[in-house]
């Protein structure tokens, strides 16, 4: 009856691979790839149609078809203005990101634990934070010297709002029990801060990079497409689109496009990564 | 002051005392008595159990006492020392778990002697390790709170509390939410706990027999605002046993108990206005 008891020996012990081995063993990964793919298709046949088959398909058969943008890329990697302009936008973002970062984590969490800093600090705040950092273009176009300085400056408006209004919030909702706990443990304020509100607060300091990081890329594009490329600032990603655009390269345009998509995602990639390495007991699932 | 034979001497236990405390919530116009005149004896060296209806103010009674709430008026003393705040002479052990998420369960345990640098890292670690082993925790002690059952929780939170080495331990509702069988287990486990220690302990519950099975005098409050209503000395023996729970004895206290709870619920249901009318018609029926 009950023979098919399992010997010891049973299971093999799984032979070690490595990381990128790991990761192609993935379904997930295969199932992104087979997504992407697919898109590429589809979007391939419906460009092609009209000249396959004499009928243009509404929206998407006015767009060049991705065998001509990847061809138009392959012809604009070869050109320096189109790595410059990647580095130039990159920097913009991770300016204006670092020193929302820095002045936004330390003011939400002032607004969160003192009272009359609250008071003062968060009609302002408040006031201010509706505003759209496209709106504050020619504003700060007047106010700082260098264009360079103005798109970095509404760069850090984009990510400044969101980050402070997520730290506010974490910490504003870190259970009481922990504070009371550390409290009759025998912590000082100072304590309190750095080992209970601190970490409690760390996963929305990360949801507040990560949603920061996605306003700042969408605000550096359309900074530098305002300001254009003079003599102070050059191109951009942005800038890229924008020129292109009026040249009539509509590839240059997607091929544009798609790299400011993949600047994005790797962007985003960067702080999840930080944020599950810096947050171990958050993926214990 | 006269006390139970069966309690021991512990010079390292502490008796509280609650005299004339009021302590009422909110802004004047609408100000809430939440504890009106209360008056406590906690015993050196016992387990006191306090009951009462849910929301009567069991949990300020906690916070009072802990120091995380000042009273309106009257006066708290531990051995004679009025409390004015949170101190580590005092651990509350919380009705959830307060165990800090980012830290493992061995991580937890030495939080408190760790800030406080009372303990030398060597002294500490064994110490800590001793502890978790008491709780049955030796092979999750790098576990977080996550990763443990809540059984394992409770478990983890009164080592922490433990290795504080507090003269009271405030437990406030601590085995609510666990599942019946592991519940009894936690009630043995603290139990056994209590038994050797002989520390102080004040063990707030909703559960009339989880109070009896424990406790050395079980405190029975009115509704809010909060008064004492009775207090019922236990006198099973010690070491407990579930069994005791089903001796005429038990049954009596447990009786006593659910007479003053019974009455103090049907006044709650009474005070508020329309459900007065479908106990008034109850009542006629049945006559």
């Amino acid at each position: 009856m009950s023979e098919a008891v399992q010997s010891p020996h049973a299971a093999p012990a799984p032979a070690k691979r490595s990381a990128l081995q790991r990761l192609m063993a993935q379904k997930t990964i295969w199932r992104g790839i087979a997504a992407i793919l697919g898109f590429i298709v589809f979007w391939e046949v419906c460009s092609q149609f009209k000249g396959w088959f004499g009928i243009e398909i509404w929206w998407i058969g006015k767009v060049a078809p991705p065998s001509l943008v990847l061809a138009t890329w392959i012809d604009v990697v070869q050109r320096p203005g189109y790595w410059e302009s990647w580095y130039l936008s990159f920097m913009r973002v991770f300016l204006g990101f670092m020193i929302a970062q820095v002045i936004g984590i330390p003011f939400g969490l002032a607004l969160a634990v003192n009272k009359y800093f609250r008071d003062i600090f968060f009609p302002p705040f408040e006031i201010l934070r509706p505003i759209p950092p496209l709106a504050w273009v020619p504003a700060s176009i007047i106010f700082w010297p260098t264009t360079e300085l103005s798109i970095t400056f509404v760069t850090f408006l984009g990510a400044f709002f969101t980050i402070v209004i997520n730290v506010l919030g974490g910490a504003r909702t870190i259970d009481i029990q922990y504070l009371r706990a550390a409290q009759s443990m025998g912590a000082s304020q100072w304590d309190l801060f750095r080992r209970i509100i601190l970490p409690g607060t760390l996963p929305s300091i990360f949801t507040g990079a990560a949603v920061g990081m996605g306003i700042t890329w969408a605000v550096v594009l359309a900074a530098e497409m305002i300001s254009g490329g003079g003599q102070q600032s050059g191109g951009g990603l942005g800038f890229f689109i924008w020129s292109s655009y009026m040249g009539g390269a509509m590839e240059q345009v997607i091929v544009g496009m798609i790299s400011i998509g993949i600047a994005g995602y790797l962007s985003s990639s960067l702080i999840r990564y930080i944020g599950v390495t810096s947050m171990p007991w958050r993926r214990l699932f | 002051m006269k006390e139970p034979s069966n309690v021991i001497k512990d010079s390292v236990s502490a008796g509280v005392n609650m005299s004339g405390v009021f302590k009422a919530y909110g802004e004047e116009w609408e100000r809430q008595q939440v504890i009106h005149d209360f008056n406590l004896e906690i015993l050196p060296g016992q387990l006191t159990a306090i009951v009462g209806p849910s929301g009567c103010g069991k949990s300020t009674i906690v916070n009072l006492m802990a120091g995380f709430e000042t009273p309106d008026s009257g006066t708290i003393t531990m051995n004679g020392e009025p409390i004015t705040g949170p101190g580590v002479d005092r651990l509350v052990v919380f009705q959830e778990t307060a165990l800090l998420p980012w830290l493992t369960a061995f991580q937890n345990v030495v939080f408190g002697p760790k800030l406080r640098g009372d303990m030398d890292s060597a002294t500490l670690k064994a110490e800590a390790n001793r502890i978790l082993e008491t709780v049955g925790l030796t092979e999750f002690k790098d576990k977080y709170p996550l990763q443990l059952s809540g059984g394992m929780q409770r478990r983890a939170e009164l080592a922490r509390a433990m290795i504080n080495q507090p003269l009271l331990m405030i437990m406030d509702e601590p085995f609510r939410g666990l599942d019946a069988m592991t519940r009894e287990l936690m009630q043995e486990f603290y139990l056994r706990l209590f038994e050797e220690s002989r520390r102080t302990n004040i063990f707030v519950t909703s559960e009339i027999e989880e109070a009896i099975f424990l406790a050395d005098r079980v405190v029975v409050l009115s509704n809010r605002p909060a008064t004492v209503r009775e207090i019922i000395e236990i006198k099973l023996e010690r070491p407990r046993s579930f069994e005791m729970l089903s001796s005429s004895e038990a049954y009596d206290y447990k009786r006593q108990a659910m007479e003053i709870l019974h009455e103090e619920a049907l006044k709650s249901f009474k005070r508020t206005g329309g459900q007065s009318d479908f106990i008034d018609a109850y009542a006629k029926r049945a006559d």
